[in-house]
């Protein structure tokens, strides 16, 4: 293994953390916008530690959905973890039950892509301690400033906010719908039209909340195997 | 909703969250490895962020609404085609709420 990759992979790390950390900003702000006060949004992304199952979990919660739904919505998007789990473990192959246990809470989208996009197993393994360790940090921190930051805020900046948890969303579906393969793009777009607007037809007749695990469940089904498929 | 039903879904959804990771780290991986649960897992994200968008953008309570939110979408969607950093795209999608907002007093 050659020094420069190794820097290399350090470098992507640190910045990634960097990036992700700004994103915390949002998430801290955001659960303050949403009712939770700083303690929560602080446990939220020391426990949690899933950008997307949070940012749902607080969506619903601000919403006035009940705390099953806002459960339910933030373990429908942790489901995606337990397939990477199933990807790093021979990857990190974790010597004891300990070692699993603390691997598996940095499993998430961003330590599993840049392990998997490493060159060898031992640079992948540092690519994802590392991703690992510096998201981990500045999540946590800038969580924090922008829980404090946001309390105290006036209407003009509440609106503000109010406007930058949709926006967030859209950011981390974006990608999803410009896959380079157009059948999947396609796929993906399809499947996200229909989740909106289930989501929407619901609004006026269920709870708060239940009409996005409503949504998914529905697009997910329709997604089933058909008997003639076969694996793409 | 009270501090304590705060709480519980902080902590109940964290070490559900938790354990579907470890779970991924602990099962055969032939379980996980099917066609029909690969494609479902490939779905979810992208209908629960849809729907997500949908309610957080477009609704109050049980209602539809447009408002600012739905502006800060479209520049948010402006500035994602154009390939802005995520940190742009939210404090332009923020600014843009904001200033619906002094607008329409």
């Amino acid at each position: 293994m050659s020094d420069p990759a190794r820097s290399r992979t350090l470098r992507d790390a640190i910045g990634l953390g960097i990036a992700v950390g700004f994103y915390g900003i949002a998430f801290g702000a955001a659960a303050e916008g949403a009712g939770l006060d700083a303690w929560q949004a602080m446990t939220l992304s020391a426990l949690m530690f899933s950008g997307a199952s949070q940012f749902a979990l607080i969506g619903v919660l601000g919403a006035g959905g009940s705390a099953p739904a806002a459960i339910g919505s933030a373990l429908l998007l942790g489901v995606r973890n337990t397939v990477y789990g199933v990807r790093m473990a021979p990857l990190l192959a974790p010597r004891s039950a300990l070692g699993r246990a603390g691997a598996a809470h940095w499993v998430i989208d961003e330590t599993t892509a840049m392990a998997v996009a490493a060159p060898d197993r031992e640079l992948g393994r540092l690519a994802f301690w590392a991703t690992g360790a510096t998201i981990y940090l500045g999540w946590n921190a800038m969580t924090l400033v922008g829980a404090l930051g946001a309390s105290g805020l006036g209407e003009t900046a509440q609106a503000a906010l109010d406007s930058v948890v949709p926006a967030a969303f859209l950011a981390l579906l974006w990608p999803r719908l410009q896959r380079s393969s157009s059948t999947e793009a396609g796929a993906q777009r399809r499947v996200a039209i229909g989740g909106a607007v289930i989501a929407l037809a619901l609004t006026p007749f269920v709870p708060a909340g239940v009409q996005v695990i409503v949504a998914v469940v529905a697009v997910a089904l329709a997604g089933r195997p058909r008997t003639a498929e076969r694996p793409a | 909703m009270s501090g304590d039903t705060m709480w519980t879904a902080v902590v109940v959804a964290s070490i559900g969250c938790y354990l579907l990771k470890l779970a991924g780290m602990s099962v055969p991986a032939a379980w996980v490895e099917q066609p029909w649960i690969a494609r479902i897992v490939d779905f979810v994200p992208a209908a629960l962020l849809a729907a997500l968008v949908a309610v957080q953008g477009l609704t109050s309570e049980d209602r539809v609404v447009v408002d600012g939110r739905l502006a800060g979408l479209a520049v948010a969607a402006l500035a994602l085609a154009l390939r802005a950093p995520f940190i742009v795209v939210i404090a332009l999608a923020g600014a843009t709420g904001a200033g619906v907002h002094l607008l329409a007093g």
